[in-house]
């Protein structure tokens, strides 16, 4: 009887094992296209490499202990008063602090090493994209460019990618799984991210927060190409002849049912970004002042550090 | 008249909704129509639904958490068939205002009406008698408690027929949860049902920490104390401390709703980042309120069905208390994408990883409890090692998400689904499910079914892993959590999986249900007639089962940890004291329900804005309060000749079994019963 435990726990694993490896191709964070996905890979495989040195053994422990002990197995040891061991309970505490240890200081260096905020460095321009969510859509603006975009991106590879984020709705989460790191959006206040696409291809990007009834259908795809294909891109948009003016924007802001059409608009109203960060934040884009300066901790409320 | 309140409130048009209210009117109904039949509506209201003692307060709490798991796993099947079938294309069955109040609900019950009930009953039945005590400080007070979450718990069962849940998730996020995002009353019964069982769940802190402190035998220093005692102490600490948090934050969101204030609006210096702050604040140490009870409990379950002591009691004890400091120390890892710097983050990220320290700690005392013991592989054992096992697992889920570069990938998936489902089914079910079968025979009489218990962990544990394993999976396939359909084809072969795990989940709950219909059906061959069903360690087997009212006729002098275990060592555990004397005990008393019954109405009229009921229902609440406070006649005298009439029949009692059996070779195990 005790061996059919046995084989159905065999069983259950060996199940966990081919769903875990059948899913390889498809587990986009294991493939990742860009730095930064590829050292948070990097940061997760380690950390459970790492945790494997308790776990493991716990496990055996949680095996070997009640069958070597059963009751009706009266041939073992049996010391009903021993309750302390020294060196049992030094080991106790000091291995998972020397595996914490370890774990923090490799968060210490990635957490630095992978700040959203913090540009990636490289020798070429970044492509500048701004990105508002709304219900339930992703607008992309193209300052440089002048140009704008629902539900698609596209940019060149291996140039880096630097986002500034809002939302003209509830708190959402911008998310591209295979290039790296999501970040919220949130009325009123801009938070930064950056990316970089290092092969080329088509990445979906995604809403990672609840955000009402169409957040389901808020995901979009972000187009990793040649310079020269961005350029056609970037053309073909040009030729669209959707402008989005302010009318156009209250239009497009309001709730949509299904997945939002991807839609080109040739030129953009200037500063549309700041009108929409400005409905929250009267005195956002001015001089701060001195009191929000200085005591500001987290990156959110004012852009203080990415200014590029 | 009634404010917001029309017909139009009750969901006609959805078929699914409507089928699930009459199923559970038509459920309530045949069971009143049962008491009726039977006559026992007087029983019931006397015996329990006024009563102040502890023992039935604790079994109508874990009554309340039972079918508050029903409903909350109906939830779970719904969320899992949904996404099951809603690929590529297909939309599902459940519109998105039906999926969203689904997973609210779901989250809400099994944290506040499932899990706090469930811990807050065992706590009731088994604390006040493993420290020697006849009662609470607060007997009174208890009642009111129990009323107040029983109240929470109807507000949530009456959304689903009048009106709507809330459909932001059971953390309602500003400012999604604002009347500019959900203008409906769904956030508003949230809000009150959170509000009310809060107040409750705050109350039984100050209560049970109270009790701990004051209450305990002659001789049980604190670190004599049961472990199960000092995990629940830890727990009211905690409730004492993050519960009020809550009410804050609740209270906030209540003023921006009610009165159109702007605390967490996206406009007019709202602020949403300072709601998430709140939030968390009680909602990380909240996953240390229900968790630490059932690390207690594994604790008593590894001693006592290993025959041994429990190993590292101090190492135990001090690992509770810092994960008790250090649980007020990580709240913001549940926001590392918010847009905060490197340092903070990385500061809440290395508490977080500290808190799993005095965690692995715990995970090897059991184990080494187990080590050199006798270990009998009783049900709870079982649920013990199932949860050292799945919890490790989770554990170092954990700890990964706790190095903020991981989270920024893996935050808001459905990794992170699986993560804390990892940590809260093992770490709290499971072992509130090990303390049901253990206290089971104390608290009614009689033990429940071996083998239905072994049947309903095995089909619990392994529909756990067909269930989470593959939202593991998904999370790395870039998933996020609450979708109510996806065009992802790559993902549906995993959903399906874990929809057949619900399934297999789902036989463990009907095993559990059969396990107690069949031990009722056989009480009397299942009886425990010695009190000590288990050879017990502790105070609580020393009394009968189920114990008199009183619990001890004499209170017991504690001079060791394991109590019950010295004086049975000592031959002196069932002694005769040379007399008895009068015991002075609580009065029943209507007061709680009638507060619940109020809070309850005055709730459900603020969620309506039917102002002048819920003006009548404080009104009422208050004039209540005075009434009690008033009434100085709150006890009744137990005469000694009384109690020993009461004890003398325990005494031939366990004259029969030990005719039967002689005492001593009651502590030999049972031969262990094979699946």
């Amino acid at each position: 009887m005790k061996r059919k435990k046995y084989v159905v726990l065999v069983g259950l694993l060996s199940l966990g094992a081919v769903t875990f490896l059948g899913g390889c191709s498809t587990m986009v964070l294991f493939d990742p296209k860009g730095p930064i996905g590829e050292a948070e890979r990097f940061v997760i495989i380690a950390a459970i490499v790492l945790m494997a040195i308790v776990v493991i053994p716990v496990f055996l422990m949680a095996f070997w202990f009640p069958r070597k002990y059963r009751a009706s197995n009266t041939a073992s040891t049996y010391m009903p008063k021993w309750s302390y061991s020294g060196k049992i309970d030094f080991f106790m505490w000091a291995v998972p602090f020397a595996i914490v240890t370890v774990l923090a200081i490799l968060a210490w260096t990635s957490t630095h090493a992978l700040d959203p905020y913090k540009p990636i460095p490289s020798a070429r321009k970044p492509i500048n994209i701004e990105a508002i969510s709304l219900n339930w859509k992703w607008l992309f603006i193209y300052p440089d460019q002048n140009i704008a975009t629902v539900n698609q991106i596209a940019f060149p590879v291996k140039v880096p990618l630097s986002f500034k984020i809002t939302s003209d709705t509830v708190m959402t989460s911008f998310f591209i799984p295979q290039l790296g790191s999501q970040i919220y959006a949130m009325a009123g206040m801009q938070t930064r991210l950056h990316l970089l696409a290092n092969k080329p291809g088509v990445y979906t990007g995604q809403n990672q927060q609840l955000s009402g009834r169409g957040f389901s259908d808020m995901y979009f795809q972000a187009h990793a190409v040649s310079p020269k294909e961005f350029q056609a891109w970037v053309q073909k948009i040009k030729q669209s002849p959707e402008k989005l003016d302010l009318n156009r924007y209250e239009q497009l802001a309001k709730p949509n049912v299904g997945y939002y059409p991807v839609t080109y608009f040739s030129a953009v109203k200037p500063d549309l970004f700041g009108y929409i960060m400005r409905k929250y934040d009267p005195a956002w884009g001015k001089d701060p002042g001195p009191m929000s300066r200085g005591s500001v901790s987290t990156h959110a409320k004012t852009d203080v550090s990415g200014e590029n | 008249m009634f404010g917001k309140l029309s017909l139009a409130a009750i969901p006609f048009d959805k078929p699914i909704v409507i089928s699930a209210v009459g199923g559970a009117v038509f459920l309530a109904l045949v069971i009143m129509g049962l008491i009726t039949y039977y006559r026992k509506w007087t029983y019931l209201y006397k015996e329990w639904l006024t009563s102040l003692d502890h023992k039935k307060i604790g079994i109508m709490y874990i009554i309340l958490a039972l079918v508050m798991l029903l409903r909350g796993f109906s939830d779970a099947i719904l969320m899992r068939s949904q996404q099951a079938v809603a690929a590529g294309g297909h939309l599902g069955f459940l519109p998105p205002d039906h999926f969203n109040q689904i997973f609210s609900a779901h989250g809400s019950i099994m944290i506040i009406f499932m899990a706090m009930p469930f811990l807050v009953g065992l706590m009731n039945i088994v604390v006040p008698q493993q420290i020697g005590a006849r009662d609470v400080a607060f007997p009174f007070l208890n009642s009111v408690s129990l009323w107040l979450t029983a109240a929470g718990a109807l507000l949530i069962m009456v959304s689903l027929g009048v009106g709507e849940f809330s459909k932001a998730g059971w953390s309602g996020y500003t400012p999604l949860t604002e009347r500019a995002f959900s203008p409906g009353v769904g956030v508003d019964y949230w809000i009150w049902a959170f509000q009310i069982a809060g107040i409750g769940s705050t109350l039984t802190g100050i209560n049970f920490l109270v009790t701990i402190l004051k209450m305990r035998a002659p001789g049980m220093k604190p670190m004599r104390m049961p472990l199960f005692v000092w995990t629940t102490f830890f727990t009211n600490v905690l409730m004492v401390w993050a519960f009020p948090v809550l009410t804050v934050a609740l209270a906030l969101i209540t003023l921006d709703r009610y009165l159109g204030m702007h605390f967490f609006t996206n406009n007019l210096g709202g602020n949403m980042m300072m709601y998430a702050n709140l939030f968390w604040t009680w909602g990380h140490p909240e996953v240390y309120i229900v968790i630490l009870p059932a690390f207690g409990v594994f604790s008593e379950v590894a001693a006592t069905f290993s025959g041994k002591r429990l190993f590292g009691y101090r190492s135990l004890v001090y690992a509770t208390a810092v994960i008790t400091i250090l649980s007020f120390s990580v709240w913001v890892h549940h926001f590392f994408t918010m847009g905060a710097g490197p340092n903070i983050n990385l500061f809440f990220g290395i508490t977080t990883m500290l808190i799993a320290i005095p965690t692995g700690v715990k995970i090897f005392n059991w184990l080494f409890t187990m080590y050199r013991g006798r270990v009998r592989l009783t049900p709870p054992i079982y649920w013990t090692l199932g949860f050292i096992v799945t919890f490790s697992i989770g554990g170092a889920a954990g700890v990964l998400m706790a190095v903020p570069p991981a989270d920024y990938v893996l935050h808001n998936s459905l990794f992170l689904i699986a993560h804390f489902h990892t940590m809260l089914i093992p770490g709290t079910l499971f072992g509130f499910l090990a303390g049901y079968y253990y206290w089971f025979p104390k608290a009614v009489g009689f033990r429940l079914r071996e083998d239905w218990g072994k049947r309903a962990f095995w089909c619990w544990v392994v529909g756990f892993y067909l269930a989470f394993i593959p939202l593991y999976v998904l999370g790395f396939m870039g998933m996020p959590r609450r979708m109510q359909h996806y065009v992802n084809p790559a993902w549906h072969p995993y959903l399906l999986v874990a929809a057949l795990g619900t399934a297999v989940i789902g036989l463990g709950i009907f095993f559990l249900g059969v396990q107690l219909v069949v031990s009722i059906k056989e009480r009397r061959a299942l009886s425990d007639d010695t009190g000590d069903p288990w050879d017990g360690r502790t105070l609580e087997w020393l009394t009968s089962s189920p114990p008199p009212v009183y619990n001890f006729p004499k209170i017991p002098v504690v001079d060791e940890i394991d109590a019950f275990m010295g004086m049975k060592e000592k031959g002196v555990a069932y002694l005769r004291p040379e007399q008895y004397s009068d015991i002075e005990m609580p009065k029943n008393v209507p007061h709680g329900l009638i507060i619940g019954g109020l809070a309850f109405l005055g709730g459900f009229a603020i969620i309506w804005y039917i102002w002048w009921l819920a003006i009548v229902s404080a009104l009422g609440i208050l004039f209540t309060i005075i009434a009690r406070s008033l009434d100085d006649d709150t006890h009744y005298l137990i005469p000694a000749a009384e109690v020993e009439r009461i004890e003398n029949e325990r005494y031939r009692q366990l004259a029969s079994v030990a005719k039967t059996r002689p005492l001593d070779e009651q502590t030999i195990p049972e031969p262990v019963l094979e699946m």
